[in-house]
C-alpha cells in the first residue's frame, strides 16, 4: 500500500563526493533534499559542473551516495533497478550494433522474446522518424540521429521513472521541437515520473510542473518553481504566452545568480 | 524544349566530378603498377645478387646456398616428397599442431584476460603470477614439454599454447579494461546483467583489442611448433628443418622456411579476412 503513496524519487541529505585523480575530495552534491511525485514532470537546471548528472546517477542506481538516502517509490535504492530509463548525457549507443539492434537490446536484456522486441523497437524508430536507418551502425548516423536512436532504446523499455540528462541538446530546433512534444505525450500517456535536466530555461519550463534550480557546486536545491501553465501544452505555442514570459523572468533571477557564482570561480581559478 | 534547358546544364555540372574521379583513379592505379613494379625489382635484384655471388664462390655456396638450388629443393619436395614423407602431409603436420595450440592458447588467453579485467579481484590475486610467467623466456620450456609429452603433437601444441597465451591475454586484459563506462552504465541502465554486460559490451568492445594480439601471436604459434619438431618430431617442417641441417644440406633449410614464410602469409590473409568482416561496424575503412 505505501509503495503507492510513497513519491516516485524521494533523495534525503545525499551527498556524493568523488576522489579526483591528484588524491583530494571533491563534493559533487552535498546535502540534496528533492522528491519527485507519481507521474510528475521535473525539470532540473543549475549552472555548468554543478552536479546534475551526478544527482540523476545517484537515482538511478549507478552510483550510492556517500551520504542520505535515495528511494525510487518507497524503496531504497541498491544498484540499478528496473524501473529506471536513463537518457545519458553523453553518446552512449553501442557502436557494434545496428541501430535496430540498439533499440532491440534493452527488451532483449529483459528477456522479451526476439520478435516481440524487434517489433517495439521498429515501432518506436518510426516515431523517433529513423524507420528507414535500422540497418546503419552508430558511426554511419549524424549527432542528432544518434540521439534520437538513444531516446527510442530508453522509450521502448517503458521506464516508469525516465531520467534525462540533456537529451535534446544535440537535436536540431526542429526536432527538438517534434522531440518535446513526443515526450509530452508518451508521458501523459504512461503516467512516467521524469526528471529532465537541461540549461534550455525556455525548455524546462515548457514541459515541467516543477523548475528545480541547483546551486553552484556542490549541488543543492536553491528554488523550486511550480510551473502552472495549463496541459495539454504545445511546446512552441506555450513559450508565446504572457504567463511563460513572467515565469522565465522569475526563474531567471534566481538561476542567473548561481551561474555568475560559477563564471566568477573559474575566472578565480584560472587566475 | 525546359526540360532540355534544365538537364543540359545538370549534365555539364555532372560530368567534371567523375571526370576528376576518373582521373584520380587512373592516378592511383598508375601508383600501384609503379609500386609493385618496384617490388618485384628489389626481389629480383636481391635473388639475383645472392645467385651471383654464390655461383662465383665469394660467398660459400655449400653454407648459403642459392637461390635456383632452394627452388629446385622445392620443386623436388613437391613432386618427389621429401625424406620423412610427402611434403603436403609435413606441412599439414605443423599447421595442425600450430593451429591447436594457437585456438586453446586464443581461447584461454581471452577467457582469462577477460576475466581479469572483468573481475579485479581476481586480478589483484594473480596478476602477480602472470607477470612472473611472463618474463620467463618461455621458448625454452619446448624442450622439457618434449620430454613431458614425447615426440607427438602434444608437445609442439603445448609450446605453440605457452608463446600465444600471454599476448592474447595481455590485450584482451586490456581491452577489457579500456571498455567505455558509459556503454557499460547504458546497458546496465537497459537491464543488462552483470553476464550480458560481459558478453555484450565488454567481449565486443575488446575484439579490436584481441584481434591486433591475433595477428602476432599465429606467427608465434607457428614458432612454437617449428621448434618443438626442431627438437625432437617424427613428422613437419621442423624436423625437416633439423634433417636438412643434419644433412649439410642448406638449400633445405632455406626452402622449408620459404614454405613455412607462405603458410604464415597465408594464415594472416585468412585472419585479416575475417576481421573486416567481424569489424563492419567500425567507422574506418572504404566500404559504403
Ligand atoms: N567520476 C568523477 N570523479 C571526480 N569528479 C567528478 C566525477 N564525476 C563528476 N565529477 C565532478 O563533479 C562535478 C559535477 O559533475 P556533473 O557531471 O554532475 O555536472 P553537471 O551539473 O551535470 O554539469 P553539466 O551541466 O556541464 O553536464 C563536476 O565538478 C565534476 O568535475
Ligand atoms: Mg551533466
Amino acid at each position: 500500500m505505501s509503495a503507492n503513496t510513497s513519491p516516485a524519487i524521494e533523495l534525503r541529505g545525499a551527498s556524493k563526493t568523488f576522489r579526483t585523480p591528484s588524491g583530494g575530495l571533491h563534493t559533487a552534491v552535498r546535502d540534496l533534499d528533492l522528491t519527485v511525485g507519481r507521474g510528475e514532470f521535473v525539470a532540473v537546471v543549475g549552472p555548468t559542473g554543478c552536479g546534475k548528472s551526478t544527482t540523476l546517477t545517484l537515482v538511478s542506481g549507478l552510483e550510492e551516495p556517500t551520504q542520505g538516502e535515495v528511494s525510487v517509490a518507497g524503496e531504497p535504492v541498491r544498484g540499478v533497478g528496473d524501473k529506471v530509463g536513463f537518457v545519458f548525457q553523453q553518446d552512449a549507443t553501442f557502436p557494434w550494433r545496428t541501430v535496430l539492434s540498439n533499440v532491440m537490446a534493452g527488451p532483449r536484456f529483459r528477456g522479451v522474446p526476439k520478435a516481440e522486441a524487434k517489433r517495439r523497437a521498429r515501432a518506436w524508430l518510426d516515431r523517433v522518424g529513423l524507420a528507414a536507418f535500422e540497418d546503419r551502425y552508430p558511426h554511419q548516423l549524424s549527432g542528432g540521429q544518434r540521439k534520437r536512436v538513444a531516446l527510442a532504446a530508453t522509450f521502448v523499455n517503458d521506464p516508469e521513472i525516465l531520467l534525462m540528462d540533456e537529451p535534446f541538446s544535440a537535436l536540431d530546433v526542429q526536432t527538438r521541437a517534434l522531440m518535446s512534444d513526443e515526450l509530452l505525450e508518451l508521458w501523459e500517456g504512461t503516467g512516467a515520473s521524469v526528471v529532465f535536466v537541461t540549461h534550455d530555461l525556455e525548455e524546462a519550463i515548457a514541459l515541467a510542473d516543477r523548475v528545480v534550480v541547483m546551486t553552484a557546486g556542490p549541488a543543492t536545491v536553491k528554488q523550486d518553481f511550480r510551473i502552472d501553465l495549463p496541459r495539454p501544452r504545445k511546446v512552441e505555442s506555450v513559450r508565446l504566452e504572457p504567463r511563460f514570459i513572467e515565469i522565465y523572468r522569475e526563474i531567471w533571477e534566481s538561476l542567473g545568480e548561481e551561474v555568475r557564482i560559477t563564471r566568477e570561480r573559474g575566472a578565480a581559478h584560472v587566475a | 524544349m525546359s526540360p532540355e534547358a534544365i538537364t543540359t546544364p545538370v549534365v555539364d555540372t555532372a560530368k567534371t566530378p567523375p571526370d576528376r574521379a576518373y582521373s584520380r583513379a587512373r592516378a592511383a592505379r598508375r601508383r600501384k603498377v609503379l609500386i609493385t613494379a618496384a617490388r618485384v625489382l628489389v626481389l629480383v635484384a636481391v635473388l639475383g645478387l645472392w645467385e651471383l655471388l654464390s655461383r662465383s664462390g665469394t660467398i660459400d655456396p655449400f653454407n648459403f646456398s642459392m637461390p635456383s638450388k632452394i627452388w629446385d629443393q622445392i620443386v623436388t619436395w613437391v613432386t618427389h616428397g621429401t625424406a620423412l614423407g610427402s611434403l603436403g602431409e609435413q606441412i599439414w603436420y605443423t599447421l595442425y599442431e600450430a593451429l591447436l595450440g594457437w585456438v586453446a592458447g586464443v581461447l584461454a588467453g581471452v577467457v582469462l584476460g577477460i576475466a581479469l579485467g572483468r573481475i579485479a579481484f581476481l586480478a589483484d590475486i594473480l596478476g602477480p603470477y602472470i607477470k612472473v610467467l611472463n618474463s620467463i623466456p618461455r621458448i625454452v620450456l619446448a624442450p622439457i614439454f618434449v620430454i613431458w609429452f614425447g615426440l607427438g603433437p602434444a608437445s609442439k601444441v603445448a609450446s605453440a599454447v605457452v608463446l600465444v597465451f600471454f599476448p592474447v591475454f595481455f590485450n584482451a586484459f586490456q581491452g577489457a579494461r579500456e571498455v567505455d563506462r558509459n556503454l557499460v552504465a547504458n546497458a546496465r541502465v537497459l537491464g543488462a546483467s552483470d553476464r550480458r554486460v560481459t558478453l555484450q559490451v565488454v567481449i565486443p568492445s575488446a575484439t579490436s583489442w584481441i584481434f591486433t594480439s591475433l595477428h602476432v601471436s599465429f606467427g608465434f604459434a607457428l614458432i612454437g611448433a617449428i621448434v618443438g619438431e626442431y627438437i625432437g618430431a617424427t613428422k613437419g617442417i621442423g624436423l625437416l628443418v633439423a634433417q636438412s641441417q643434419g644433412t649439410f644440406n642448406a638449400a633445405g633449410v632455406y626452402a622449408a622456411m620459404v614454405i613455412l614464410a607462405v603458410v604464415a602469409l597465408v594464415a594472416e590473409g585468412l585472419l585479416t579476412f575475417a576481421e573486416r568482416r567481424i569489424f563492419r561496424w567500425k567507422p574506418s575503412g572504404s566500404e559504403n
